[in-house]
């Protein structure tokens, strides 16, 4: 046997691997189309289906209209929009100041033993489904601001419009914003520790070389670093607060009126799609209509998603160099 | 002389501490609260027959059955969902975490998955209710468990993904050094070295399938029998928490309450178990 002819010997086995790593390469890369063409095809097929509506009406009158009567043809978005805005704005005020401060607390404060006393509990309260937020939202949040929140706020702040209202119960914007603000909690905290964790040691190291007190270092040294991740987090949190259904559904009331206090009853667009989507399809341009309300929260998501992605792959590439 | 020097910054310090602190104990509180409200008002209303027994005559108005066909309905439709989810998470995660690593084309397939993510789940439903119309497809498991499985396939699959991301690029060289091709090092290595996280991203998006409502509302139905086949409707147990709440007899609503506990309890016992399970696996792993 010759050289030539043993080193082919050798290398025989190897041309199969080898096919079979291209071809795994070729069908791998088949799959990874499979998310880009399923984006494609759900922006596509709401599209498709929401087309009726816009050709009947003009946008304008969809997103200002305040008429609600799809037996009368009127499909006025303009007192679902603002319900989606105030749930969601109201949870965020509240869920906002304590994720930070506790992932702050997680990243920057708490020892290793503390932390993974921290971390199953979030995950714990990750974990809970929509629902059950929604059940304790009705027993407990409802009532409480019935009772006491709503009676407590009109009486001391009550010539402010915001905390003054007609509506006699505790389903409210304001009970829905609070189940809402647990909900996301968990998820800004975890978004923004992974984000604060991306900061080199060496720079709080530094400060508190100088005589930087911790929240000194917090201040100066970490949270410039990482400020356009932490909103990039909020914003992914406001997005995943924006499409919540089941819990906000069961405390917000349901009434589609424009509100003008944190007591009134909201009906948000995910609610409204909830309620009546696979029932009154017979209705001229109302399955349009409905799907129109889910093309609006897929549009809004994301851009919101969009624009956090990259932010926070800026970030997170950055801390990786 | 020792002065101590106690400046507005140390007062500052410790009150940014404090609110910390604080934050924390809420967030706790919450969760504490939550499942203290679930339990008081869950249990008055459990007993054997609620996950013995399907609904009998008259369930809904308060007569005797129990939720056997949302139980089974649920674990069928998130199992079903998560059985299709690995088959495309596993390898798309491995392929980015291993093919792809930080090219361009897996930023922007990685950008699809983030898009994906986020989508809320009443979207997903809404969509799936569309292309279930303009197939003719009526509501069944066979819709649920796809819809569902849309919704837990980029969850499963960025998950998968940051564990193969910290798998030791070390261990892979050495794989490759060795001779073998990045397929073989993808599935002898990288995948065992991955177990735990593997076992830990199937449970965390089973479990975020059986508590989701939204999207199955539409297009898995509800039915007070177990299904038999993929084409019948089926039930879930969110959606039985839901539709119980909606009637207006209190017996009705004190099952609803136990509903949830038993929504509650199984979601928990998923958390647990995942975390019990990675410890165990994490044994064989090479640090």
């Amino acid at each position: 046997m010759t050289l030539s002819e043993q080193t082919k010997s050798l290398r025989t086995p190897l041309p199969w691997r080898q096919i079979k790593d291209r071809l795994a390469e070729k069908s791998f890369f088949l799959l990874s189309l499979v998310p880009i063409l399923l984006v494609i095809a759900i922006i596509v097929a709401l599209w498709l289906r929401t087309r009726p509506i816009l050709e009947a009406k003009s946008i304008t009158d969809l997103i200002f209209g305040q008429t609600w009567k799809p037996l009368k043809g009127e499909f006025g978005f303009y007192p679902f929009i603002l319900g989606t805005f105030w749930v969601t704005t109201v949870a965020m005020l509240l869920a906002v100041p304590p994720s930070l401060l506790t992932a702050m607390y997680l990243a920057e404060y708490a020892r290793s033993s503390t932390r993974s006393i921290m971390k199953p509990l979030l995950d714990l309260l990750a974990a809970i489904p929509s629902v059950v937020y929604g059940v304790w939202g009705l027993l407990a949040i409802v009532p409480w601001v019935e009772g006491h929140l709503k009676p407590f706020l009109t009486r001391w702040l009550g010539f402010i419009p915001l905390f003054s209202s007609e509506n006699p119960t505790g389903y409210s914007i304001l009970a829905g914003g609070i189940v809402l603000a647990v909900m996301v909690i968990p998820f800004i905290v975890a978004v923004t520790f992974e984000v604060m964790r991306t900061v080199p040691d060496g720079y709080r190291e530094a400060a508190l070389a100088v005589g930087a007190t911790r929240w000194q270092t917090i201040k100066s040294a970490v949270i410039p670093q990482v400020l356009p991740g932490m909103i990039a987090g909020v914003v992914l949190g406001s997005s995943r607060a924006l499409g919540e259904t089941m819990a906000v559904l069961m405390v917000v009331g349901n009434v589609p009126m424009v509100p003008s206090s944190i007591f009134d009853p909201a009906y948000p667009l995910p609610a409204l799609i909830a309620n009546n989507y696979g029932e009154m399809l017979s209705i001229p341009l109302y399955d349009a209509a409905l799907l129109g309300a889910a093309f609006m929260l897929l549009i809004i998501v994301l851009i919101f998603n969009v624009l956090s992605t990259l932010v926070l792959n800026r970030l997170t590439r950055r801390s990786m160099v | 002389m020792k002065k101590t020097h106690f400046h507005r910054r140390h007062i500052e310090e410790s009150i940014v501490k404090t609110l910390m602190i604080l934050s924390f104990i809420i967030l706790a509180g919450s969760l504490g609260y939550i499942l203290v409200t679930i339990l008081i008002k869950g249990l008055p209303a459990m007993n054997l027959d609620m996950i013995t027994k399907t609904p009998q005559g008259g369930f809904y108005l308060g007569k005797e059955g129990g939720i056997l066909n949302a139980i089974i309905g649920s674990l069928y439709l998130a199992g079903g969902a998560t059985l299709l989810a690995i088959l495309v998470s596993l390898p798309l995660a491995l392929y980015l975490g291993t093919y792809l690593r930080r090219t361009g084309w897996a930023n922007i397939v990685r950008l699809a998955m983030d898009i994906l993510w986020g989508i809320p789940s009443i979207v997903y439903g809404a969509f799936g209710f569309t292309i279930m119309l303009a197939l003719g497809m009526r509501a069944s498991l066979l819709a649920g468990i796809l819809v569902l499985a849309l919704l837990e396939f980029p969850i499963m699959t960025r998950a998968i993904e940051e564990v193969v991301r910290m798998v030791p690029r070390d261990l892979e060289q050495a794989s490759y050094a060795l001779g073998s091709t990045r397929l073989e090092t993808a599935l002898k290595v990288v995948t065992r070295q991955m177990l735990p996280g593997i076992v830990t991203a199937i449970l965390l998006a089973f479990g975020r399938a059986i508590g989701d409502a939204a999207s199955v509302l539409f297009v898995a139905g509800f039915s007070d029998h177990i299904p038999t086949s993929l084409f019948q409707p089926v039930a879930s147990l969110p959606l039985a928490v839901f539709f119980q709440l909606g009637t207006p007899f209190p017996e009705v609503q004190a099952r609803a309450y136990a509903s949830a506990l038993i929504l509650t309890a199984i979601v928990l016992l998923i958390s647990f178990g995942s975390r019990w399970l990675s410890n165990r696996l994490g044994r064989n792993i090479i640090k």
